[in-house]
């Protein structure tokens, strides 16, 4: 692997408190222990990438931050997941609340067969969020913006979200997860069904996302996590295995699996 | 991984040498028998369609005659000194004059309009003669007289069903040979069916009255119809509707999206599977017991008939609305979840849309297959002979009924030969009704459709 080809971005950027901090997260499919004892703090207006190979279960923790994993019924989570100092999983947290504030763009462009408006506005149409149509209009054209897809779309809002192409699904999806203003966006491999275009054009936008939100990414590709984020947190077999600044992880990694990793010999 | 290379040292059969332009005996074998399971394949599907055809054919040729009838047509004096004896045009009063006086005036007019014509009659009895007429037209000419009493005194044409038999000799089903056996019907009373047919009086025409009348008695199949079948068919398909639909999807909804994976639900799905299997007469059974004996319900109405055959339906419809939900993606219900959408909003706002023709095909599938349901409504008494139309809704529910696949049975199982052609009838009706509840279905689920 070539490394020049990574465009590392800069690491300054004002990385303040932490947004989300996990402490000894074990997750279990029934028998199957997924999650290893994960601690880790994701950083506020910062894009966090988990990477490892797959099955490691990077996608699993990505899942338990904003309970998703609760739709299964097999799984079960154990340790602490504080959002701003609230344990998500206090029994009087609702998780349809917690995802409005937590929101998550999926691996598949999954588009509602609805039209690109209402995709766009149904998260603020079912929490509530605006008084008025023109307020909804605003919603919708800020947050196709955001996700850079607006000038693309401006003349045919009516038009079916499904008829649009793969990338410009995927960033349909990111502006109607972004229209509800959650304070975290989760992405789960957000870029693995996208042409080379598409990926630069979400990539792009995931970099411009980090003034609002705090983004977690996970991604298989290593390329990837150097050029969008400022941390890396590597996972294998379960395990958090090392977590650091993106630069430090893909120039001098602690651990040998790490730098086994993305030296490509495992994986 | 690299140590597959090696595997190669093992001698496999080289396909390589041979050229591609000539087929090996191998690929030969495979083809023919490629070829002969296709053959089959056509084989099975154009022997389902000549039977199928066959069936048609064989019901259509037996069935459409029961929409044409043999009918006499002469002018009939309304004869006011019989038919109002008191003669102050008083509904109430005229009432009392039963069909056996409507019958005199009938034969009365029927042989002065065969004098008339010259129609000869000489070698019969004049009540030979009158037996040509449908022993159920006194009683429509009856209706007719006293819907409208302005109509007495004078000479109107009408239009009257003929007897059985004589329908039967215009259609082929009668003869000469068999009316000399026949205690119904005489050779002599066949031959002035000829000379009326000749003098413009009796004709077969269109009847619109196999879909409304009532059934009829034994004795009169030309005036049997299939009106409260077809009644009692509509109100039990509508409360089938009104009460497995709403119940059906509800229970679906929550077995697929809300219920917690355990034994308990298992148990239910295993039993729902178990339900649809279970032979018809014994829902039927159930009916009877529970809500004619126990219930008290009243017996034979349209009501118990439809609850027996919702309890038959409801499985299927629950099965059929549960494949269409899981078959929307998970993506969906994921990409609500992951914005915030409840449980609820996530069904109702989008798995629910995209399960709706599927949902939609089912239900109807289902309520046609309840609409040929015969053996559970024998049970419960919907087989007896109705002759009043069951009431308006909602009272009419409970009076009693009979739906079409019933008729057809009832139809099928008397003596005349007359009776068959109707049950035939009948069939057609139920067909027609069948083939136009799935073209529903499917034009419903053109219409929810929606692409991806």
């Amino acid at each position: 692997m070539n490394m020049n080809d990574m465009r590392l971005t800069d690491a300054s950027v004002d990385m303040n408190q932490s947004k989300i901090s996990a402490k000894g997260v074990q997750v279990y499919y029934g028998d199957n222990h997924a999650i290893k004892d994960v601690s880790v703090e994701i950083l506020d207006k910062a894009v966090t990438a988990f990477i490892g190979p797959s099955g490691c279960g990077k996608s699993t923790f990505l899942r338990t931050l904003n309970r998703m994993n609760d739709t299964i019924p097999i799984c079960r989570v154990e340790g602490k997941i504080l959002l701003e100092g609230e344990d998500i999983r206090d029994p009087r947290v609702d998780p349809v609340q917690l995802r409005a504030k937590v929101g998550m763009v999926f691996q598949k462009p999954n588009p509602f067969p609805k039209s690109i408006y209402d995709n766009v506005a149904y998260g603020p149409r079912i929490h509530g969020l605006t008084r008025s149509k023109a307020e909804l209009d605003e919603v919708v054209e800020s947050s196709l913006k955001k996700a850079a897809l607006w000038n693309e779309v401006k003349d045919r809002l009516h038009a079916p979200g499904t008829g649009l192409s793969g990338g410009q699904q995927q960033r349909l999806c990111i502006a109607r997860a972004v229209a509800t203003s959650p304070e975290v966006l989760l992405m789960d491999e957000p870029c693995s069904a996208l042409d080379p275009i598409a990926t630069a054009q979400v990539e792009e936008l995931i970099d411009e996302l980090r003034t609002n939100f705090s983004v977690v990414i996970v991604t298989h590709s290593m390329q990837q996590a150097g050029r969008v984020s400022q941390k890396t947190a590597f996972f294998h077999l379960g395990n958090l295995v090392e977590y650091g600044d993106t630069t430090e992880i893909f120039t001098n990694p602690r651990d040998p699996r790490t730098e086994a990793y993305i030296s490509g010999r495992i994986g | 991984m690299t140590d597959l290379s090696s595997a190669g040292a093992v001698p496999l059969r080289s396909v390589a040498k041979r050229s591609i332009l000539t087929a090996s005996p191998e690929m030969k074998r495979r083809n023919a028998v490629e070829k002969r399971f296709r053959l089959y394949g056509l084989v099975a599907i154009a022997l389902s369609l000549s039977i199928l055809a066959l069936m048609l054919f064989i019901i259509v040729r037996d069935g459409s005659s029961a929409f044409v009838q043999a009918k006499l047509t002469f002018p009939v004096t309304l004869d006011a000194a019989v038919l109002d004896p008191k003669g102050n045009g008083n509904r109430d009063e005229m009432a009392k004059v039963t069909t056996v006086g409507y019958g005199k005036v009938l034969a009365a007019s029927f042989a002065s309009a065969l004098a008339a014509k010259g129609v000869d009659t000489a070698d019969m009895s004049a009540k030979d003669v009158a037996a040509m007429i449908s022993k159920d037209a006194p009683g429509q000419l009856r209706q007719r007289v006293l819907a409208d009493p302005s109509l007495l005194g004078q000479t109107i044409d009408v239009t009257v069903l003929a007897a059985g038999r004589i329908d039967g000799y215009m259609k082929g089903r009668v003869t000469k040979v068999t009316a000399q056996r026949d205690g119904n019907v005489t050779p002599e009373q066949l031959d002035l069916a000829d000379r009326l047919i000749a003098a413009d009086i009796l004709a077969k025409k269109f009847n619109p009255q196999f879909l409304t009348l009532p059934d009829a008695s034994d004795q009169r199949p030309e005036a049997a119809g299939l009106g409260v079948a077809l009644v009692g068919s509509l109100y039990m398909m509508l409360l089938v509707a009104v009460m497995c639909v709403p119940v059906g999807v509800a229970a679906s909804i929550y077995l697929e999206e809300f219920a917690p994976k355990n034994r308990w639900t298992d148990l239910v799905e295993v039993n729902i599977s178990n339900l649809a299997a279970v032979p018809s007469i014994v829902f039927g059974i159930l009916g009877l017991s529970v809500f004619i004996n126990f219930m008290e319900f009243p017996q034979s109405s349209a009501l118990v008939g439809a609850l027996v055959i919702s309890l038959m339906t409801l499985p299927t419809i629950i099965i059929a609305t549960r494949s269409a939900i899981r078959a929307v993606p998970p993506s969906i219900r994921d990409a609500a979840l992951g914005i915030g959408a409840s449980r609820m909003q996530t069904v109702f706002h989008h798995v629910l849309p995209l399960a709706m023709p599927g949902i939609l095909t089912g239900a109807i599938l289902g309520l046609a297959t309840a609409l040929g349901e015969t053996a559970p409504l024998l049970l419960i008494g919907m087989v007896a002979f109705v002759d009043n139309f069951p009431g308006a809704p909602i009272g009419g529910f409970g009076d009693p009924a009979t739906a079409l696949p019933v008729q057809v049975y009832s139809w099928a199982s008397r003596s005349d030969p007359a009776f068959i052609e109707r049950s035939n009838g009948a069939i057609i009706v139920l067909l027609v009704f069948l083939l136009s509840m799935n073209v529903a279905a499917i034009l419903l689920r053109r219409k929810f459709e929606r692409r991806w």
